[in-house]
């Protein structure tokens, strides 16, 4: 049975929370400017809090279960998390209000900077994008206004290697530039020939993961960027995989000039269904100046006696502002909770298990899933912290990544990410995080070989999964093609369904 | 494949039916089974607009994908399938008759001579799949 | 106030494994020491020594965090009458209830209808609620805030008109830095941005800027000053050259004023923190975005649509027009974005269901009147007068006998966030302060905060 909708439950009278009576004289409401009807649903609060318990309780979620999705870094989130971000001193400030009353939060903010680029070996910090995407988009247009800067404007092409993230080609074209697209040799590297090829004067600069999204550090990354570097370019770290680099190498160190981080991935920061994520990015030091404004800095030095004054700069060419107010302050505590609890060596270690992790889950698998650009294990090259392995059988033609990913379900796992990157045939990209114990691999490994088993003996299992989730495989066509995207929440005067 | 031998393809899957001074355009049965079901299909450009070879002319969405697709041949439009928005499952059931998108008169018949002809599309469709 | 030297254990409890765990798995992954998991980095840049101060358990962590809390001065320890573009609302406790389940804020995005109808229900929920609220069509899954929702819909219009239309009007009304984001996510692509350049007091004065190049005028409501107006004989001019309108709006006031779907916005756009939001020092918080059906196709953004599920027949969601989005069109999507605000949707639900019909009036009414009583008492005092005639919601501009700064900095002497100087961002509107009044001001708070400026009257 469907949970009802609100608009089900709404019925006439019926409110959730009041407010007192006004205790100022009453004023007169604007003529012509009054609204003559608020269709929102009437609910008690006991009707709400059950129809979004009820809700809740159809989602799977890392507290319930593996999500091995990769790319996506779906470690455990923190309880303590939640209660710093939490705290009063926190919750009630309000970004406009005088530094001087905001000490501790500003403290935190540059702290956080200070953090941040030690982790990665920049020279510099933003914490204002609100996401991973944002992040990029920061970056590109920073790599951007530098060409502009140097007066270099025929530079209008971003190289982004075929296993790149769509976030990617999506944010440079955003930003007015295009996009080549580089190939991947047969070890899952930049092809060094293809991306010599393009090193010329109209290059702005190459977007790199690394590790990519295969799981593989690239073994030429330091010869990569130094050919776009030779060439003029700056190269943009996609930080969407950093889980592998905790205190292991800095992308700074490596040469790359401006990155982006996912407090949301890498921190611990909740997924939340979605969001809210948070992208600062850090900069070389040829980059700083154009960081977005505000940057959070020192504006009075601290003696022994006194702790410096925090407030905001703007950077000499700054590109502008890329959100309204600071950033997402309360990921930004969240984010900064977590490094406080690891400090330098709880950060390697992460990296290190998360990369022991997926290593040993790939070794259990790979006899059955062909891991395409697999590194067998002793001597050769190992994958980081996630693998591809590639969802289909050629024995059984008929059974695809899609299949074993709804048969997972089954198992009570969630699928690992599908179809992504594209340069692998339907791939199942699987990232364990360190936070999950062997315990948990060993069964997910078991699952894995269970269906591949199945897909042989007993295909229509495949078929036909998931059987135990709350509801099946739901209609994508009929979705787009009547489009139904809201009701009416009001418990009489429906508005008629639209779409 | 039976890509119909009468008319002309591009590398972007398009198809051109050229009867006299018109061509008639829309997208092969090798792109529709990409894209599996159509749920989507819209014209950009009017009756009467002017347009060149690459234009974008129309796009199509399916639920796993979205593409454009671009005029093989430049000239004048002169007539848009008004049926078409309204039954987008029709590309993938009929793609090369009641699936058409839109006709043009053509300024330069010449440009015909560097699309491909059936066979050559069939074998460069058989090269993709690998 | 951040300890930096100090002696810490190496605290790794999120990691469970035993050192047993480590050697098996080694074992079977082939290598002899996790080391060796890191051939492929180039070993003078291998394993750095990060200069960053030791672990601390929980417990000391969280006593940090408190102490780093505690240095600032929240407006649940002042009155608080600043807002421009953030405001003190009473946030329900059943919000964070829903919003402290693991279910919805450890799951992911919903790309496995199966496994997370909580989360599509809630955001179709959200988007039925938006609709109604604004009085528009369709709403999807959010945007990151306010500000970022405005460069979305200049986004959408340009791509609307496929470039043939370059330019935006952009009311000198509109938030300052929602104008600075557009700015800078416009840079690099020919749209032009005009409108702004000087301060026009009424909308009016955008009617002369309207040509057959223009994509979009965005205009909010109510504006950066708090005023009100009835945009709808704008929309008629905005159409009459075929352009599209956008209203920028602060959701609480459409609890009593006319929706801006009612005048005719082709696109609303809004910051959603207000509905159940807390202040949070600026974020986390909510890009609300709204328009009519047949833009539908080009809008970003995540949408939550309904269907039925194969297995029951019966009615479940889904995310669909995926095809648009950056994971499938890469370089042609109209825009990058990848996530929404996921559990700030959540919360503005909840507050909505909570608040309902009866509720969000009510917030909307108390808001308005202590704004007015505030308005009506401050203004008694010598020399400070509104700076405009017009009808306001909750928030107002007052000409001030001394600069703000100072003002400022005597209203906090008495516990009192005073209000916006509006001088840094409009050079003519020096000594002139912008103050918000929400249903958490009390009578007591306005009239303190009217002594307390009676005292700057008398110098």
């Amino acid at each position: 049975m469907a949970e009802p909708l609100l608009g089900d439950l709404s019925v006439t009278g019926r409110q959730g929370i009041r407010f007192p009576e006004p205790d100022v004289p009453l004023a007169s409401l604007p003529e012509g400017l009054r609204r003559t009807d608020l269709p929102l649903p009437e609910l008690s609060e006991i009707d709400v809090v059950r129809h979004y318990t009820r809700l809740s309780q159809l989602n799977y979620s890392i507290d319930t279960g593996f999500y091995p999705l990769g790319s996506c870094t779906m470690k455990y989130n923190p309880r303590i998390n939640e209660e710093t971000a939490r705290l009063p001193g926190f919750t009630g400030l309000h970004p406009l209000q005088p530094v001087e009353t905001a000490q501790g939060a500003l403290a935190l903010m540059f702290t956080m900077q200070e953090w941040l680029r030690e982790i990665a070996g920049f020279a510099a910090v933003t914490l204002q994008p609100a996401a991973g995407a944002q992040g990029e988009l920061t970056g590109v247009l920073i790599i951007r206004a530098y060409h502009q800067s140097h007066g270099d404007t025929k530079r209008d092409k971003v190289l982004i290697p075929d296993s790149a993230h769509g976030t990617n080609p999506a944010t440079s074209a955003m930003s007015g530039l295009r996009v080549v697209e580089l190939k991947s040799d047969a070890r899952g590297n930049v092809d060094l020939a293809a991306l010599q090829a393009e090193c010329d004067d109209t290059l702005a600069g190459l977007m790199l993961t690394n590790p990519n999204t295969l799981g593989l550090f690239d073994e030429h990354v330091e010869e990569v960027i130094r050919l776009v570097h030779q060439a003029g370019g700056l190269v943009y770290g996609d930080g969407a995989n950093l889980n592998a680099l905790l205190g292991i190498v800095r992308p700074g160190d490596l040469g790359f000039d401006v990155m982006h981080f996912n407090l949301h991935k890498t921190f611990s920061t909740p997924h939340g269904g979605g969001g809210p994520g948070s992208g600062p990015v850090g900069v070389c030091n040829r980059l700083a100046d154009f960081l977005p404004a505000p940057l959070v800095t020192i504006i009075e030095e601290g003696t022994d006696e006194e702790p410096p004054l925090y407030g905001y700069a703007t950077p000499p060419q700054s590109i502008g502002r890329v959100k309204a107010f600071n950033g997402h302050f309360g990921m930004i505590v969240r984010a900064f909770t977590y490094i406080v609890m690891h400090g330098p060596e709880g950060l390697r270690k992460i990296s290190e298990y998360a990369v022991l992790n997926a290593n040993y889950l790939m070794a259990k698998i790979m006899h059955v899933y062909h891991v395409p650009y697999a590194r067998p294990s002793g001597g050769d090259r190992t994958c980081m912290h996630e693998f591809v392995a590639e969802g289909k059988f050629d024995d059984v033609p008929d059974i695809r990544a899609l299949d074993i990913a709804k048969r997972l379900m089954d198992y009570k796992f969630h699928p690992p990410t599908n179809y992504f990157p594209l340069i692998v045939h339907e791939a199942l990209m699987i990232e364990p995080t360190e936070t999950e114990s062997k315990e948990v691999l060993d069964a997910f490994a078991e699952a894995l070989l269970k269906i591949a088993e199945e897909a042989h003996t007993n295909p229509d299992l495949l078929k036909s999964a998931p059987h135990i989730t709350p509801i099946g495989r739901v209609d994508d066509v009929k979705a787009a093609k009547e489009l139904v995207l809201c009701c009416g929440v009001e418990a009489v005067n429906f508005y008629p369904k639209t779409g | 494949m039976n890509n119909p031998v009468d008319l002309k393809y591009t590398q972007n899957d398009e198809w051109v039916r050229v009867e006299g001074k018109v061509g008639t355009i829309g997208i092969t049965d090798y792109a529709q089974s990409q894209l599996s079901d159509i749920v989507f299909v819209e014209v950009v450009v009017s009756q009467g607009e002017p347009v060149s070879k690459k234009d974008t002319a129309a796009t199509v969405e399916s639920v796993k994908a979205a593409a454009d697709v671009y005029t093989p041949i430049s000239g004048k439009v002169v007539s848009v399938n008004e049926d078409l928005p309204l039954a987008p499952e029709t590309i993938n059931s009929d793609p090369y008759g009641a699936a058409w998108l839109l006709k043009i008169e053509m300024s330069d018949p010449a440009e015909l001579n560097t699309l491909m002809d059936a066979a050559a599309y069939d074998q460069y469709c058989q090269e993709r799949e690998h | 106030m951040i300890s930096t030297a100090r002696k810490g254990n190496i605290s790794s409890m999120f990691i469970p494994h035993t050192d047993t765990d480590r050697e098996a798995m080694l074992k079977v992954v082939g290598v002899p020491r996790l080391e060796d998991l890191f051939r492929d980095v180039p070993e003078k840049y291998r394993f750095p020594k990060l200069d960053l101060p030791s672990a601390l358990t929980e417990m000391e962590a969280h006593a940090e965090l408190q102490t780093i809390a505690a240095a600032n001065d929240s407006a649940d320890d002042l009155a608080c009458f600043l807002g421009a573009g953030a405001y003190h609302h009473y946030v329900p406790a059943a919000v964070d209830a829903i919003l402290r389940r693991g279910e919805f804020f450890t799951a992911y995005t919903p790309y496995q209808p199966e496994v997370s109808q909580g989360t599509l229900q809630a955001i179709f929920e959200y988007q039925s609620l938006v609709a109604a609220l604004t009085g528009m069509e369709v709403s999807n899954a959010s945007h990151y805030d306010g500000a970022t929702a405005v460069a979305e819909a200049v986004n959408m219009a340009y791509a609307n008109f496929r470039g043939k239309r370059n330019k935006v009007i952009l009311s000198p009304t509109l938030h300052p830095q929602y104008r600075a984001v557009v700015r800078t996510y416009t840079k690099g692509t020919p749209i032009t941005l005009v409108g702004d350049e000087k301060t026009q007091t009424t909308p009016d004065d955008l009617l002369s800027l309207l040509d057959l190049n223009t994509a979009l005028v965005v205009v909010q409501y109510p504006d950066f000053f708090g005023r009100v107006y009835d945009y709808t004989r704008l929309s008629e001019a905005v159409h009459g050259v075929g352009a599209l309108l956008a209203i920028a709006v602060n959701p609480i006031a459409l609890g009593i004023l006319k929706t801006p779907g009612d005048m005719g916005a082709d696109i609303v756009t809004g910051e959603g923190q207000p509905l159940g939001i807390p202040l949070s020092f600026g974020g986390p918080y909510l890009g609300l975005f709204a328009t009519r059906q047949e833009y539908v196709r080009k809008m970003s953004g995540r949408l939550a649509g309904e269907t039925v599920d194969f297995r029951s027949g019966e009615r479940a969601y889904t995310l669909t027009l995926t095809a648009r989005e950056q994971h499938i069109r890469r370089d042609k999507a109209t825009s990058n974005i990848c996530s929404n605000q996921g559990l700030m949707t959540l919360a503005s639900g909840v507050y909505m269901s909570l608040l309902g019909k009866h509720g969000l009036r009510q917030v909307a009414e108390l808001c308005y009147h202590k704004a007015h009583y505030a308005a009506d008492q401050i203004t008694k005092l010598e020399g400070f007068s509104l700076a405009f005639s017009d009808p306001f919601f909750n928030e107002f501009a007052v000409k001030c006998p001394a600069p703000v700064l100072d003002i400022n900095d005597h209203l906090l002497e008495h516990g009192i966030l005073g209000g916006y100087d509006l001088g840094q961002d409009y050079p003519e509107l020096e000594d002139t302060m912008l103050l918000a009044v929400t249903e958490m001001n009390t009578r007591d708070e306005i009239e303190g905060l009217v002594e307390a400026l009676s005292e700057v009257a008398h110098g």
